[in-house]
């Protein structure tokens, strides 16, 4: 058994792509070794910034010859079907395949004679497959070359059992091809020369005597843990950030965290205008203070060891972000000299939409919906509500905003404190975005629970109004993500709100049925059940549109399905529903002559009077708990029911031939018992 | 502080000068700028033309370049209607790019050995030339520096030979260099000289002047006329096969659409428009351009 190592060296790959990339040159080299008939062992791949590195172990050194069949077309059939087999199967004419007799005809057959041999005159081919499907999200072409890659490639290492394999990479054009070869380089300042390696250990070895650490999960303990002794060094906290520590460890081979000093008097900015330049763009990492707010120290994370120990670096680092902080500091003050209202002409300026119109006309409309929907939120002032959606907006037009959009928002709210409006007018200003995704925060108070629907609906309906809907993985407007908000805060609020009342279009409430359903599935809802209640009018008529009561029942349903006596009275409602269903279809005038309660003079057999009456009682039981949403209720008065309907399958005969009156009786029976659960859920709609 | 380096820049021309040296003797052309205004170094024939084709080309220049809506009277540090770009392009790209590149910024005095330089994602467009392509833009301790671009597309155009591309902010770089916290207090010429200059003493007055044109006095309507003469006069020098003459034209249509767009005239739908017009423009002159370039004539 031995060992694949296989490096490629690159200019400089983009942090974002590298673990997607490396995990792919991993699956396709193993997809390749499995299609050869190659076993092996463990694979592991790697990434930095220059390089995508893999290692596969336990790989056989040899093949053993393998022989494999394969049927073609039958004898006699037309000449492109004969064609397309040869080719399939490598052979040059009919001479060389075999007519052979299945029993269902003369077919040909061609036996293909895989020669075995050395592993290592099958890898090359493997290698060079691979490379050319790895499906990078952005590739180029360099130099006078043809080939594509994320960057300019610069050499390949490509040992097998500490052999280089032959092989070579051509990019095309006039330029010298890559040859597969066993060294490699170092860091780019910290090391000089070729580096030979004879295998994965030694490799990963004398990569780190040349200053490069292989395993992004090592780069990124380090960063982490170098910083957090900076940290603890000067007396503050790291501010943890996946995500930048993520795209840092793929900006560096060599990780180098050094501090820095943010001067004092921006220190009463905003914390998120200083976290925005710090983080968002210089990639810095923040720190904190014991109490939480952010201490005057950032954490840098250099790629060189440099001769006076980081000083230049830090001061360099310091001296780019100061003016960006003066610009902020700038605008901060400046904005603040002017109120929000005053604001407001501005925004007849911004064309929000070309068919939309401008941020002015938009910031009506949301003031509208938000009205209308204060009135449906326990505790919101209609005046603060008004106040907060004509003001939400405001901010795009202050300095800071535009520098920074990333903190719209969040600015308005501390405008909004800074000219003393009323608090919960300042957080639904600051609030009105969210959630602006799974995990982010959910506005809670009333004032801003209703300004977050309004801007999320407002841009719904409108783009719904002009036939942008998303589409596939196009959805340029973000309503997937509007509507998911809508969702989150009306679930998580238990907000009683008639989605219906606020748009006409019906598949713009299928829009949110959907959205719903990807939601819930996450949560593990079953999607059947939410189909189920989905598909039952409410007691106001028209679809169910009031998302905490659709919540509620289909919790209802889908524990009641889950006992014992829910998957029974589950089985025996799709026995009704199926008889029921089979005679309609004979019978096109069925359907309106079993509607109603049966005639109780018919009921001839023990088990159909047992069913009646069970059917009375749990009518009697659903109606009242339907009535104060007591779906787990009326979902139990449903389990008396199981009983009586299996007898009734066990012993009574539906469709009697001579006697038509007890027929049609019968199948009213039935009917009902479709009728009677199908006023919490259609129960058709659940899958098994 | 970097430790004194007698041969390194001292001032904004001995910086260009350093550069014009280097890449000299990288086996660059040194050219001129291009005498007519542009938003970029990359609008210079040099660069824009001379990417498509089968001919090598590697050539190295300093071009003014004019950004109207940037303008800040001269009250903003760095920010400016009127600033220098210092642009190398080599076709094909060399194998050692990057490594030229960095010998680059050894000359000027950047020492890779106290500095933290990074090559870091950032892919370049421009919609109104029709060309894109990938690369970095380079860090010197969190300081962008320079972009670097290896084309892929230019006026529509799939490149045959792709050219690695370089682009130094001069005024800023030179701000970084010489640890000055505005571009006006920028040594022009060596502070020992007779007669000392700042970039403030040259180019003050021309950045509050050019400023107070941009955004208040230059004519609209004289400026729209232009641009349809410029956009006609483009196509008939197109049917006239002559890409040169017609590169001219796209390029005044394309500054008279930039100052048209300082005056704030221009709509954000209409604006668009303008865009794709100076595009369709500078694509037909790409097209015409190639026509000229066959392989016959390269060899």
């Amino acid at each position: 058994m031995a060992e694949l190592l296989l490096e490629l060296l690159s200019e400089e790959i983009p942090a974002r792509m590298q673990a997607r990339a490396s995990d792919d040159l991993k699956r396709l080299v193993c997809d390749g070794l499995k299609a050869a008939g190659l076993s092996f062992g463990e694979a592991r791949a790697f990434a930095t910034p220059r390089r995508l590195a893999l290692v596969v172990d336990g790989i056989p050194a040899a093949r053993a010859d393998v022989s494999e069949e394969k049927r073609g077309p039958r004898v006699g059939a037309p000449d492109q079907a004969v064609q397309g087999f040869l080719k399939g199967a490598g052979l040059a004419s009919l001479d060389q395949a075999e007519k052979r007799d299945t029993g269902k005809g003369e077919f040909w057959f061609a036996v293909i004679n895989k020669k075995g041999g050395p592993t290592a005159d099958a890898l090359p081919g493997i290698v060079d497959a691979a490379m050319k499907a790895l499906p990078w999200p952005k590739s180029m072409k360099w130099g006078s070359g043809t080939m594509q890659w994320v960057r300019p490639l610069q050499g390949i290492v490509a040992l097998f059992d500490g052999k280089v394999l032959a092989g070579e990479v051509s990019p095309g054009g006039q330029m010298a091809p890559v040859v597969f070869g066993n060294t490699t380089r170092g860091h780019r300042f910290l090391s000089s020369g070729a580096i030979m390696v004879t295998g994965f250990a030694d490799y990963v070895a004398k990569l780190r005597a040349a200053h490069v650490v292989l395993d992004p999960a090592e780069r990124k303990k380090i960063i982490a843990e170098r910083s957090e002794k900076l940290c603890a060094d000067a007396g503050v906290l790291l501010k943890g950030d996946e995500g930048l520590l993520d795209e840092v460890a793929g900006l560096v081979e060599w990780p180098v965290p050094l501090m820095g000093t943010i001067d004092a008097q921006y220190m009463d900015l905003p914390a998120e205008v200083l976290i925005v330049t710090i983080k968002t763009h210089l990639r810095y990492f923040v720190t904190t203070k014991k109490d939480g707010t952010l201490a005057n120290k950032f954490v840098v994370v250099a790629n060189n060891v440099a001769r006076d120990g980081g000083a230049t670096i830090v001061d360099g680092n310091e001296r780019v972000l100061r003016p960006r902080l003066a610009d902020a500091k700038f605008f901060w003050d400046q904005d603040r000299k002017q109120t929000l209202e005053s604001r407001l002409p501005a925004l007849k300026g911004i064309v929000f939409h070309a068919k939309l119109g401008t941020q002015a006309e938009r910031v009506d409309r949301i003031v509208r919906l938000a009205g209308e929907i204060a009135r449906l939120v326990p505790g919101a002032d209609a005046a603060q509500v008004e106040q907060a959606a004509r003001l939400c907006k405001a901010d795009l037009v202050s300095g800071v905003v535009r520098e920074f959009p990333e903190v719209q928002g969040i600015m308005g709210r501390y405008y909004a404190l800074n000219e003393k409006l009323p608090a919960a007018v300042a957080d639904a200003i600051g609030d009105h975005y969210a959630p602006a995704g799974p995990n982010d925060r959910c506005p809670s108070a009333p004032v801003s629970i209703a300004v977050a629907l309004a801007d999320k609906l407002e841009a719904l309906i409108s783009f719904w109004s002009i036939g942008e809907k998303p589409t596939g993985s196009r959805d340029p407007f973000a309503l997937r993500r509007a509507a998911l908000g809508i969702i989150r805060i009306i679930v998580e609020n238990k907000l009683r709100l008639p989605l219906g009342t606020f748009f006409k279009a019906p598949d713009l409430m299928a829009f949110f049925a959907e959205r719903l359903k990807v939601q819930m599935r996450e949560k593990g809802v079953r999607h059947d059940a939410v189909d189920a209640v989905l598909a039952v009018g409410t007691k106001e008529g028209g679809n169910e549109d009031d998302l905490v009561r659709l919540l509620a029942k289909v919790e209802a349903v889908q524990a009641f399905l889950a006992t014992e006596a829910g998957k029974n009275l589950l089985t025996a409602y799709g026995r009704a529903a199926n008889i029921v269903r089979a005679e309609e279809k004979k019978d096109k005038g069925l359907a309106a002559k079993i509607s109603g309660a049966p005639d109780a003079a018919l009921l001839e057999q023990a088990e159909e009077k047992a069913v009646a009456s069970a059917l009375g009682a749990a009518e009697q039981a659903v109606r009242p708990a339907l009535a104060r949403e007591d779906f787990a209720g009326a979902m139990s008065a449903f389990a008396g029911l199981r009983e009586p309907l299996d007898a009734f399958f066990d012993k009574v005969t539906v469709n009697v031939q001579d006697r038509p009156e007890l027929r049609l009786n019968r199948l009213k029976l039935l009917n009902q018992i479709r009728a009677t659960m199908d006023q919490v859920a259609d129960f058709s709609k659940i899958e098994g | 502080m970097p430790v004194s380096n007698p041969s390194k820049p001292q001032c904004f021309q001995e910086l260009i000068l350093t550069l014009q040296d280097y890449w000299a003797r990288q086996g660059c052309l040194i050219l001129q700028p291009y005498d007519m205004e542009m938003g970029a170094g990359t609008f210079h024939t040099a660069t824009t033309l001379r990417a498509l084709g089968p001919k090598p080309w590697n050539a190295a220049y300093v071009q003014p370049s004019r950004r109207p809506s940037d303008g800040r009277y001269g009250e903003n540090p760095n920010r400016m209607q009127h600033y220098y770009q210092f642009q190398v392009i080599m076709k094909p790209s060399p194998a050692d790019f990057q490594e030229l590149y960095l010998g680059s910024l050894a000359a000027i005095g950047i020492d890779s050995s106290l500095h933290d330089i990074r090559f870091v994602e950032d892919d370049w467009e421009s919609p109104t030339l029709g060309a894109w392509g990938l690369g970095w833009e380079v860090w010197c301790d969190g300081m962008e520096v320079s972009q670097f671009t290896y084309f892929q597309q230019v006026g529509g155009i799939e490149v045959e030979i792709v050219a690695g591309e370089i682009t130094y902010g001069l005024e800023r770089l030179a701000m970084y260099l010489f640890d000055k916290k505005t571009v006006y207090d920028l040594p022009y010429n060596s502070p020992q000289s007779n007669v000392p200059m700042t970039y403030g003493d040259v180019f003050l007055q021309n950045e509050q002047e050019q400023s107070a044109y941009n955004f208040e006095h230059a004519d609209t309507e004289m400026l729209f006329r232009h641009f349809a003469d410029a956009e006609k006069e483009c196509g008939r020098m197109i049917e006239k096969k002559l890409p040169l003459p017609a590169y001219e034209q796209c390029i005044k249509a394309s500054h008279a659409f930039n100052l048209l767009d300082a005056r704030s005239v221009i709509s954000v739908t209409e604006r668009q428009s303008y865009i794709l017009r100076v595009r369709t423009l500078a694509k037909a002159c790409c097209e015409a351009w190639l026509a000229t370039q066959t392989k016959k004539e390269a060899a």
